[in-house]
């Protein structure tokens, strides 16, 4: 019971910030059909620019809220130099454009912070909480409560105010969303920004967890795409659902099968996934009405 | 008006041509590197590149060697071995180097070796990995300690306390696979019972199941950690979450200051085997290392603003091996200076002292790793 406990909180830490990422995915995949590659890099510019703001003096968390913006600011530059003027093109190339601009950002990265790994202090400390027999880091727990707080956070505003339905109007149909006045544009823009605060919040929750660097992005990235993938792209919920499985079965294979098959038993289950339901575990197959 | 513009223009590049030309012709050595500046090996390529631009200005600033200038050139593979072959090539073939020092991964080093191998070329790798100099190749040498030396080392601190009983969580990155299997292969013979394996990724972020199942193991007196970069560093912190209370042993891959730091109080106690130079301060006046790995500290920091780091040493060493060589054999010339490079005898540097032999390209026995302990944040001189 108390291995189960372990790996549990293992997985959900770890599947937390799959989660995160997956759901920055979700957001740009809805308003604009493009899978933005650059996810990940959000999450790193978020611990990054934290850690180098702490160690010129200023006090955490004054640090966390300008790297949130920072990112934003990121987010919103990528989007207004790099998709928007290529927005007559197909997804595939905009697609191919966010993998540049993560390449970009890595190298950018490396010249403006370091290549060295970097730590935060723990909110609370470091010493574990025993829970049925495990041992919790507190940082965990705020990894777990600030996903649930942006998540839910997140879904008020698109299921409660006007500017969150322009959002969903603009995924489900631009032409439509235009017609009765809404600036498309902006709201592709708009997600963009979302994605960039929550990948850096996320990255700076959990840089005292799992340190970071500048190429931290990438595999972030990989494992946030399968996991909105397997949750069923596009689908906020499932991109919560999918990083949190995702989070687990690797928690769990390494525990209780072999530490050396966990990516491939991972991997595995989201393919079996696939075969039975190519829409992910959320995902409705789309219909096209004529 | 603009037809003088142009010739003077064009006399000017004429002159530069000339000037360049009359560069080449004053005897210079080159000195070729291919190192890991960029990617996840930067943090050992980076130091090293430092190392040799440092210590080639100091070389030609005292009249370089034998009366020619050393001419260092260096290129970065990025981490990658098909890279890191392509420019072996452009070495041999479009600089024409004399020798080569560096080659900063196995793989690198290993992508690189038949190249100068064909073209004769003395090459002095940075890497770790024991397959570089076994078996002995007449053109390549190292200047690193090898994994199984590190594995023989602790294991040998194990035996003093009396443990035999071990547990093993490595990285399956190649350092920590190629370290696992020396430890491994030289366990049985040094009297030690693994009995327990795990292994996690290299860019993992979370390693409490793998010691979850080690700490439910019955009968491990000890864990040994072969791994580097942040992976080590994340273990030793899931370690004392865990609150397991067998002694841990990291290797010579994370012993930097960088690696104290990113554990922190969690590396209280935790011992690993690493060079003379990263606790050159400690060491007794009596060492015959203190004074290089002194003065080699002092400088880099003062250079860089930089901690120094072993692998910079190991590009020190190479350096100054073939410096040395080349200054017995009193030309540039490649198989002299080979054949001096493998009569090397008593070299103190910052890894240890090397004596080569034809039949061992290294030249360092156990004596070059010292067995440290992390205590209040910093490192101690065991025994």
């Amino acid at each position: 019971m108390a291995e189960f406990l372990q790996f549990l909180f293992s997985g959900l830490t770890v599947g937390a910030v799959y989660a995160l990422v997956a759901l920055g995915f979700t957001l740009i995949y809805n308003a604009s059909g493009i899978i933005n590659f650059a996810q990940g890099e959000f999450v790193m510019l978020g611990g990054m620019t934290t850690v180098f703001l702490a160690l010129v003096g200023v006090p955490l968390p004054l640090a966390a809220v300008v790297a949130v913006l920072a990112a934003v600011a990121v987010g919103l530059l990528l989007h207004r130099f790099a998709i928007e003027p290529a927005r007559g093109a197909d997804t595939v190339s905009l697609i191919m454009i966010t993998i540049g601009a993560s390449i970009f950002l890595r190298g950018a990265a490396q010249v403006v912070f370091d290549k060295r790994f970097h730590s935060l202090p723990h909110l609370f400390g470091t010493d574990p909480l025993r829970i049925g027999g495990a041992a919790i880091l507190p940082q965990s727990l705020v990894v777990l409560a600030g996903a649930t707080v942006i998540v839910v956070l997140l879904w008020i505003f698109i299921d409660r105010t006007l500017f969150g339905k322009a959002v969903i109007a603009t995924a489900a149909n631009r032409l439509a969303a235009r017609l009765v006045g809404i600036n498309t544009g902006h709201m592709i823009g708009f997600s963009f920004a979302i994605s960039a605060a929550i990948g850096a919040l996320a990255g700076i929750l959990v840089t005292p967890i799992t340190l970071t660097s500048y190429d931290v992005g990438t595999l972030l990235a990989l494992k946030g795409f399968a996991a909105a993938m397997l949750g069923g792209m596009g689908y906020a919920l499932g991109a919560v659902v999918g990083g949190l499985l995702l989070g687990l079965l690797e928690a769990f294979s390494a525990g209780y099968l072999s530490s050396k098959y966990k990516d491939v038993v991972a991997f595995l289950v989201i393919l079996a996934v696939f075969f039975v339901m190519p829409q992910g575990l959320l995902g409705r197959a789309k219909v096209e009405r004529v | 008006m603009r037809r003088i513009h142009q010739l003077v223009a064009a006399a000017g590049i004429g002159l530069l041509a000339l000037t360049g030309a009359g560069q080449e012709a004053t005897a210079q050595v080159k000195v070729g590197a291919v190192l890991s500046v960029t990617g996840p090996a930067s943090f050992l390529g980076d130091p090293e590149k430092k190392t040799l631009e440092m210590y080639v200005d100091a070389i030609n600033a005292k009249g370089g060697v034998n009366g020619q200038k050393v001419q260092l050139v260096i290129y970065d593979d990025g981490g990658d071995a098909n890279a890191a072959r392509t420019f072996a090539t452009r070495l041999v073939e479009e600089d024409k180097v004399v020798a080569m020092v560096g080659g900063t991964t196995t793989g690198a080093t290993l992508a690189m070796i038949p190249v100068f191998e064909e073209a004769q070329i003395p090459f002095i790798s940075l890497a770790g990995a024991i397959q570089i100099i076994q078996p002995v190749r007449k053109w390549v040498f190292k200047t690193p300690h090898t994994d199984k030396m590190a594995c023989e080392k602790i294991f040998a601190d194990l035996k003093a306390r009396k443990m035999t009983t071990i547990a093993m969580i490595s990285g399956t990155d190649a350092f920590g696979k190629s370290m696992r299997d020396q430890c491994v292969g030289v366990a049985p013979s040094s009297g030690i019972t693994i009995a327990h394996e795990e292994t996690y990724g290299p860019r993992d972020s979370d390693m409490t199941p793998q010691l979850t199942n080690i700490r439910n193991k019955a009968g491990v007196q000890a864990v040994v950690n072969p791994g580097f970069g942040q992976g080590p560093a994340i273990v030793t912190r899931n370690y004392r979450q865990l609150g397991i209370t067998v002694p841990l042993y990291q290797s010579h891959g994370v012993a930097s200051k960088q690696f104290i730091d990113l554990a922190g109080p969690a590396a209280e106690g935790v011992r690993l085997p690493a060079a003379a130079l990263l606790v050159a301060d400690k060491l007794p006046d009596s060492d015959r290392q203190k004074k290089v790995v002194v003065d080699y500290s002092r400088i880099y920091r003062e250079k860089t603003g930089q901690q120094v780091s072993t692998f910079g040493g190991h590009a020190y060493d190479g350096l100054m091996i073939l410096v040395e060589a080349m200054q017995r054999a009193k030309s540039a010339d490649k198989v002299k200076v080979r054949d001096e490079i493998e009569k090397t005898k008593g070299y103190v540097g910052t890894g240890g002292i090397v004596t080569m032999s034809p039949t061992d390209h290294m030249g360092l026995d156990l004596s070059a790793f010292r067995m440290l302990e992390i205590k209040k944040g910093d490192w101690t001189l065991l025994n």
